[in-house]
């Protein structure tokens, strides 16, 4: 059915890393990426891997789900090895016809495989243990200092919680229109891939009308419920610091600190 | 509770040059005064005003001329508004269109949380709510899995929620199947006695009116017939065929087969009809 299906992947599930606050989850997401970046030899993925390896385990979900997210990158990784083993100058170490693998094209294919690989699992991870809803609640909280310059955070979040709501529906909708075209004959089918674009107009308008028709109404109704934007709302479920999220926090800095100590 | 004093409203058409175009009066010098707790039910034809009527209860839209008073508060006062709208919340159309949130129990959380009411106060509220339209099980799923009663339920429950002392009814079951209309019904008549909220039910359907302390027939902007059921349905079908209404299928049927008086409910039939048969 395609009411029953979820953005951004999430994985339910009551583990640890689950319940963690989204804010510490977002901080550590980017924390962990940029110490990806901080060292340039072998012995920095070893912490890497361990610090991964242990969120993966904490948090319960089967190695089978977190691989099947690498597979949108994975011609992306092969094409990042097969440049990087046979472009690469250096001493040669193996050779065959026209093609030379080098002792640095190995290291560097070996390297950035590994530090891709590592990067999309582990913002893989933010995203299979938050619902998008909290994780919107997460961004509005953390960018809500940005208010002070004018930048519409309230609105930006809430407008992202609205289109996530929204997506279903309008997926539904789409459906139910080409189905309408459909019986009375329209091909979605056939022809180049120019001709298929075409024969999309005549879906992409109806649903661009009734997404405006939607947005009037659910306007009126926010409205009809006291909405008035951003000022003096409060929340059914306030994002709080527990102690995990302390210490969360504290092994966070922890590893990234460390991370810089890597030669 | 709610008073219109000589309400007209127009909708001002305008052309590129914002010159006006065309004026089409929706409201015309209507003047109503609706009771506390009292469950009234609005008639009428497509256009006849009904929904712009609904729509000024709660300050959406504002007179052009006259004065509206909700619970002591004039609409056209914008510090007034919010005021108002916790006071009288309103149940829309289209279910799907209503509901923002992506969890039953935010959603219902949503008017209260814009009133900015305490977290602990607002899960008792949102609980309390829930569990009187029936729906406290599902507060954790996704509305998109609900029925469409179901999410004019949850509607329902964010209004609640609000604590307000009125609730307006837009056509809420024009999108339903017979099952949902039924329970939308019930559960507007539940809160109206139990919780003596005024309730004010918008509809098409003769037979959701009959239950109704009052019915409003509008037409063009004015009120065309006033009373109780009894005494609106028993104008005879001329008169109610002029404004686009007909009676109730019991009562037709009732007519059809010669019983005495206006017969509106299964109950009164039966009785009727026993007392025709001695």
């Amino acid at each position: 059915m395609i009411r029953d299906i979820t953005i951004g992947q999430y994985y339910p599930s009551e583990s640890v890393i689950h319940r963690l606050d989204a804010r510490i989850k977002f901080i550590g997401t980017i924390a962990y990426v940029i110490a990806l970046f901080l060292f340039d030899t072998f012995w920095g993925f070893l912490p890497a891997l361990v610090w991964l390896g242990s969120i993966v385990v904490l948090s319960g979900i089967p190695i089978g789900f977190i691989a099947r997210g690498l597979k949108p990158i994975f011609f992306l990784l092969v094409f990042l090895v097969i440049f990087n083993l046979f472009l690469t100058p250096g001493e040669v170490i193996a050779e065959w016809w026209i093609f030379k693998i080098t002792d640095n094209g190995l290291e560097n294919a070996g390297f950035m495989t590994l530090r891709l690989t590592l990067l999309v699992i582990g913002s893989g991870m933010m995203t299979y243990t938050t619902t998008p809803s909290q994780l919107t609640t997460g961004m509005e909280s953390i960018f809500k200092p940005l208010g002070v310059f004018k930048v519409p955070v309230h609105e930006v979040a809430m407008m992202m919680s609205i289109a996530l709501r929204f997506i279903p529906i309008l997926l539904e909708e789409t459906d139910k229109i080409m189905k309408a075209q459909q019986a009375r004959g329209a091909d979605f089918e056939s022809g180049n891939i120019f001709k298929r674009a075409k024969a999309l107009i005549p879906v992409l308008v109806p649903l661009f009308v009734s997404a405006f028709r939607r947005a009037g109404e659910l306007a009126e109704a926010m409205e009809a419920r006291c909405y008035h934007g951003g000022k003096g709302r409060t929340k059914l479920h306030p994002l709080k610091f527990s102690a995990g999220d302390y210490i969360s926090l504290v092994l966070i800095i922890g590893f990234v600190v460390g991370m810089g100590f890597i030669p | 509770m709610v008073r219109f004093e000589n309400v007209t409203f127009e909708y001002i058409r305008r052309d590129e040059e914002g010159n006006v175009d065309s004026i089409t009066t929706a409201l015309d010098e209507l003047s109503l005064h609706i009771k506390k707790g009292e469950f009234i039910a609005v008639l009428g034809s497509n256009g006849s005003g009904k929904s712009t009527f609904a729509r000024h209860i709660n300050a959406l839209l504002k007179p052009t001329e006259g004065k509206v008073v909700v619970a002591g508060y004039d609409t056209t006062d914008d510090d007034n508004i919010l005021e108002i709208r916790q006071r009288a919340g309103m149940v829309f159309q289209n279910p799907d269109n209503q509901i923002v949130a992506e969890t039953v129990e935010e959603d219902v959380a949503f008017g209260p949380e814009n009133m900015g009411i305490p977290t602990d106060e607002m899960q008792k509220r949102v609980d309390e709510a829930l569990k009187k339209v029936g729906l406290y099980k599902k507060k954790l799923e996704s509305p998109n899995r609900l029925s469409g009663g179901q999410k004019q339920r949850v509607a329902i429950a964010g209004i609640l929620a609000m604590k307000p002392d009125c609730i307006i009814f837009d056509e809420p079951t024009a999108m339903l199947d017979p099952g949902g209309r039924r329970m939308i019904v019930e559960t507007a008549h539940e809160l109206n006695k139990k919780d003596g909220i005024t309730i004010i039910l918008i509809t098409h359907n003769m037979e959701e009116t009959v239950g109704a302390d009052r019915i409003i027939v509008m037409e063009k902007g004015r009120i065309a017939l006033e009373g109780t059921p009894r005494q609106v349905f028993s104008k005879g079908e001329e008169t109610l065929k002029k404004y686009g209404m007909e009676v109730p299928v019991i009562t037709a049927l009732a007519q059809k087969i010669g019983l005495d008086g206006c017969i509106l409910t299964r109950e009164e039939f039966v009785d009727a009809y026993v007392k025709a048969l001695e």
